[in-house]
């Protein structure tokens, strides 16, 4: 299921599900009507669990300590 | 083909704060980004075709794995590129406006919000926090802790002691891993100005693997994000059984002035 190879692809699905869950779950959400659609998130949810089924039998990520870059420096 | 033509927002900043730095940079569509500005605000936006936009469309595509991944990392990285440039508000994925009118009217309408948002996360960068369990592990520290309170004599008896502790700390675990995951989040708020915990993104898996304890998210002030990374690693030592895994730098999306209830 796991071998070698398919760690950096795995690390990439892992980092999809955080990345995932900002877009979709976070930002500001505009609401009213001036705006023409906005992802309605339940629609979305059915992708998203499809995505976490297909990542959830994963082996273990490996550790993100410590490697981390910086935050940029805006001062 | 040129059909009708929407307006995708990606996030808010300052009109004050250079976007120049924004030209060539693409967008969800592979359009070219701009601003559109109001007063001291300015959203950034790219035009997108309609026909693939639109309310229907849009909602077709979402379901599309490869599209959502797609779509979400060019709006990541459009967010990315603004909150370089200074502090922004980014906009939830999939926010689309008639035209510029609508979104200089956001921009007016919401000018307080914005404003107030923008205070909050200028000089602060998200970080996300995940803390997965291994079962066994965590029941085998459970029960080393719960054993060391017993002043147990012989060896024979100190055996009893911890296997009963062994026994106790199955039944426990569950409980055990939660109030740790609760101790860990208290102490990364410590540390940041902002934090809060989110409903587990993978599903609790049965088995050591993907036991996911706690998914937190944290905006830290940038002259303290050394310390808050130090405090990740010392609370990783600090739980046997417990692995600490931090994320970023993120633009700040969950503290762009959504609320949200943990679920």
């Amino acid at each position: 299921m796991t071998g070698p190879g398919t760690e950096v692809d795995d690390q990439r699905r892992v980092a999809l599900v955080d990345l995932l869950d900002r877009v979709l779950a976070g930002g500001v959400v505009i609401s009213g009507d001036i705006k023409l659609a906005i992802a309605d998130v339940d629609l979305v949810q059915i992708s998203v669990r499809a995505l976490i089924s297909s990542i959830s039998a994963l082996s273990t990520p490996a550790v993100a300590l410590g490697g981390a870059p910086k935050p940029p420096d805006d001062g | 083909m040129t059909g009708d033509l929407g307006v995708w927002l990606y996030a808010v900043t300052s009109s004050r704060d250079g976007t120049e730095q924004l030209s060539g940079l693409t967008g969800v569509a592979g359009e070219p980004v701009r601003t559109v500005a109001a007063g001291d605000l300015a959203a950034v936006v790219g035009s997108v075709p309609l026909e693939d936009f639109e309310e229907q469309p849009l909602a077709r595509h979402l379901e599309d794995l490869d599209w959502l991944e797609t779509t979400a990392r060019k709006h990541d990285a459009v967010v990315s590129a603004v909150v370089r440039q200074g502090p922004a508000i980014p906009l939830r994925l999939a926010t689309v406006f008639r035209d510029s009118h609508a979104v200089r009217r956001l921009l007016e309408e919401r000018r307080d919000d914005f404003g107030a948002a923008l205070t909050l996360v200028t000089g602060r960068t998200e970080w996300g926090v995940k803390a997965y369990g291994d079962r066994t592990a965590l029941t085998a520290a459970v029960a080393e802790a719960a054993a060391a309170g017993d002043a147990a004599v012989g060896t024979g008896t100190a055996y009893l002691a911890r296997r009963r502790a062994q026994l106790a700390a199955r039944d426990t675990v569950e409980r055990d891993a939660a109030d740790r995951a609760e101790r860990i989040h208290s102490r990364l708020v410590q540390h940041a100005a902002a934090g809060r915990r989110q409903a587990p993104t993978d599903p609790a898996v049965s088995g050591r693997r993907d036991w996911i304890l706690l998914n937190g998210t944290y905006l830290v002030d940038d002259e303290r994000s050394d310390e808050f990374a130090a405090t990740v690693t010392t609370l990783g030592a600090e739980f046997p059984g417990i692995r600490l895994e931090r994320t970023g730098p993120w633009p700040p999306y969950s503290f762009a002035g959504v609320e949200r209830e943990p679920r």
